[in-house]
C-alpha cells in the first residue's frame, strides 16, 4: 500500500471504523478484470438483444395472429419469469444439452441476450407505434413497398426515439449481469464473493463492488443524458 | 384517367362511401367539396389504395387497382398525393425528401435525381431551402416541398387532400399559386378543399359530397351560381 492509503487507513482506525483497505487493494486488479467482463457481457447482451429484439418486435406486429403468437409468448416468458430462473434453465439445462462442458460466460451472455431481446422488442414496437402514421402513408403514396417504407422512413425515425429506452435497458442489463456470480461467471460480483470467501470479511469487498457498479451506471446515465440532449438539438 | 365504379367503403359497420361512381378526364381539375365527415378524404385515399376498398372498382388509366394482380406500388408512382399534414420526412433534408423516392422507387442514380429535385424546388420557389430540414420551414413552405416531392415521381394525376387547411391564412396563397400553375401546365388533379375561390377559378368540375354520396356534380358556375339540391344550397350558404 502506498503512503496515501496508509494515511487513510490510520484515519479510519482512529475513527474506530473497522475497514481493511488492504483487502480492497489486493483484490483491485480482479475487480477491474471482473468489471471489464461485466461491461463486456452487457454490451454483447444488448447488441445481440437488439438484433433479436428487432425481429421479435416485427414478429409481434404480424397481422395474422397464429404467426404472431410465438413472438407474443417469447416476450411473455422472458419478461414474466425471473432472470435468475432463466439463467439456471439456460446454464444447467439448455447449455448442458448442447455443450459437454457448459461455459459460464457463454451462458450468461446467452441469457442476457435472450432476456433483453424481449424488452428491446417492446421498446422497438413502441418506437414504431409512436410514429405518426402519416409518415408511412406518405411513403406508400410515393410508391415505396413495405420494406422500403421500413428501411428509409420508419426505422430511422423509430431508432432515434429508441435510444433513451435502449440506454436504460443497457443499464438494467449491466446490473442484472451480477446474477452471473451465482453460476460462477467471473464478472464483478464473482470477484467480490471470492474476496469474501478468502478473508471472511463482507464490508470491504461488497462495498467496493457496489461502488464500482455505481460508477459504471452513473457514467452511462450521464452519457445517455448527453446523447439525448444532442439528439434534441438536432 | 381515373374511373371510380360503384365504390363502397366501410369502417366496421360504418359505411362511409355509398356506391360512388365518377370519372376524371386527363388534364381535368376536379374539386371535391362537402361537409366534414362526408367521406372526401376516404374517397381520395381509395384512389391510391392507401385505404382498402370494401366493394367496387377504381381504374387508373384502365388499370383496375382493386385487382390483386395489379402492382399497387407501380400505380402509386403514377398517382401523387398531397396531405393536409404535409407528412414530410423529418429526418431528411428538403432535397433528400424529394430524392429519396426517386432513388429507391424509380431507381434513378443521384446524378439524375439531384438536378431533377433542384429543378422542382425552383418550380415551387424554394431552391434556397434544399439543405434545410422540414422542421425549420413554415407550413406553406412544407406543403410546397410536399408537392415537389410528389411531382418528383412524374405522376399522371395529383390528389390533394385539403392541402391548405392546416396553414395559417397568410400562407394559403403561396400553395394555391403552385397548384394553379400545375393546373395550367395540364396536370390532372383531384382537389379536396374548402377554398371556394380556388374551386371557382381553377376547377373544371366541382363535386359536392355529403354523407358518403355524390349529391351533385357540375361546372363551378352551375354549382356556385345555380345549385340544384337543397343540401348543396345549405352547405354553400354556410361556407360562402
Ligand atoms: N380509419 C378510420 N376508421 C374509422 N372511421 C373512419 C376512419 N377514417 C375516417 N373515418 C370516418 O369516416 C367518415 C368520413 O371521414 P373522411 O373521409 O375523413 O371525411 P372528410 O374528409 O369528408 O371530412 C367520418 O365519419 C370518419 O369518422
Ligand atoms: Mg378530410
Amino acid at each position: 500500500m502506498n503512503d496515501f492509503l496508509v494515511l487513510i487507513q490510520e484515519m479510519l482506525d482512529n475513527l474506530g471504523i473497522d475497514f481493511r483497505l488492504e483487502i480492497v487493494v489486493e483484490y483491485f486488479p480482479f475487480f477491474l478484470k471482473g468489471a471489464a467482463l461485466t461491461v463486456g457481457v452487457s454490451l454483447a447482451g444488448i447488441f445481440i438483444g437488439m438484433v433479436l429484439g428487432l425481429f421479435i418486435g416485427l414478429g409481434k406486429m404480424i397481422k395474422f395472429w397464429p404467426l404472431r403468437l410465438p413472438f407474443i409468448w417469447y416476450i411473455n416468458f422472458f419478461r414474466g419469469t425471473p432472470l435468475l430462473v432463466q439463467l439456471f434453465l439456460i446454464h444447467f439445462a439448455v447449455m448442458n444439452l448442447i455443450l459437454e462442458q457448459p461455459n459460464t460466460i457463454a451462458s450468461l451472455v446467452v441469457t442476457l441476450s435472450l432476456n433483453s431481446a424481449a424488452y428491446v422488442a417492446e421498446i422497438f414496437r413502441a418506437g414504431i407505434k409512436s410514429l405518426d402514421k402519416g409518415q408511412a402513408e406518405a411513403a406508400h403514396s410515393l410508391g415505396m413497398n413495405k420494406f422500403q417504407v421500413m428501411r428509409y422512413v420508419v426505422l430511422p425515425q423509430a431508432f432515434k426515439r429508441m435510444i433513451p429506452p435502449l440506454g436504460n435497458e443497457f443499464i438494467v442489463l449491466l446490473k442484472d449481469s451480477s446474477l452471473g456470480a451465482i453460476i460462477a461467471a467471473p464478472e464483478l460480483l464473482y470477484w467480490g464473493r471470492a474476496a469474501v470467501g478468502q478473508h471472511y470479511r463482507v464490508w470491504e469487498p461488497y462495498l467496493t463492488v457496489a461502488f464500482i457498479y455505481l460508477i459504471l451506471t452513473l457514467s452511462l446515465t450521464y452519457l445517455l443524458n448527453y446523447i439525448e440532449r444532442r439528439l434534441d438539438t438536432e | 384517367m381515373i374511373s371510380v365504379k360503384n365504390l363502397r367503403k366501410s369502417f366496421g359497420s360504418l359505411e362511409v362511401l355509398k356506391d360512388i361512381s365518377l370519372e376524371v378526364q386527363a388534364q381535368e381539375v376536379v374539386v371535391v367539396i362537402g361537409p366534414s365527415g362526408s367521406g372526401k378524404s376516404t374517397l381520395l385515399r381509395c384512389m391510391n389504395l392507401i385505404e382498402s376498398i370494401t366493394d367496387g372498382h377504381v381504374y387508373i388509366e384502365d388499370v383496375d387497382i382493386t385487382d390483386k394482380k395489379t402492382d399497387i406500388n407501380e400505380v402509386r408512382t403514377e398517382v401523387g398525393m398531397v396531405f393536409q399534414q404535409f407528412n414530410l420526412f423529418p429526418h431528411k433534408t428538403v432535397l433528400e425528401n424529394i430524392t429519396l423516392p426517386m432513388l429507391v422507387v424509380r431507381k434513378w442514380n443521384k446524378r439524375d435525381a439531384i438536378p431533377k429535385a433542384k429543378a422542382l424546388l425552383k418550380k415551387v420557389g424554394l431552391e434556397e431551402k434544399a439543405d434545410a430540414f422540414p422542421d425549420s420551414l413554415s407550413g406553406g413552405q412544407k406543403q410546397r416541398v410536399a408537392i415537389a416531392r410528389a411531382l418528383g415521381m412524374e405522376p399522371k394525376v395529383m390528389l390533394f387532400d385539403e392541402p391548405t387547411s392546416a396553414l395559417d391564412p397568410e400562407m394559403v396563397g403561396e400553395v394555391l399559386e403552385v397548384m394553379k400553375q400545375l393546373a395550367t401546365e395540364g396536370m390532372t388533379m383531384v382537389v379536396v378543399t374548402h377554398e371556394m375561390g380556388f374551386a371557382r377559378e381553377v376547377g373544371d368540375r366541382v363535386i359536392f359530397m355529403d354523407e358518403g354520396i355524390v349529391v351533385e356534380e357540375d361546372k363551378p358556375e352551375e354549382i356556385f351560381g345555380n345549385p340544384k339540391h337543397e343540401r348543396t344550397k345549405a352547405f354553400l350558404s354556410k361556407v360562402l
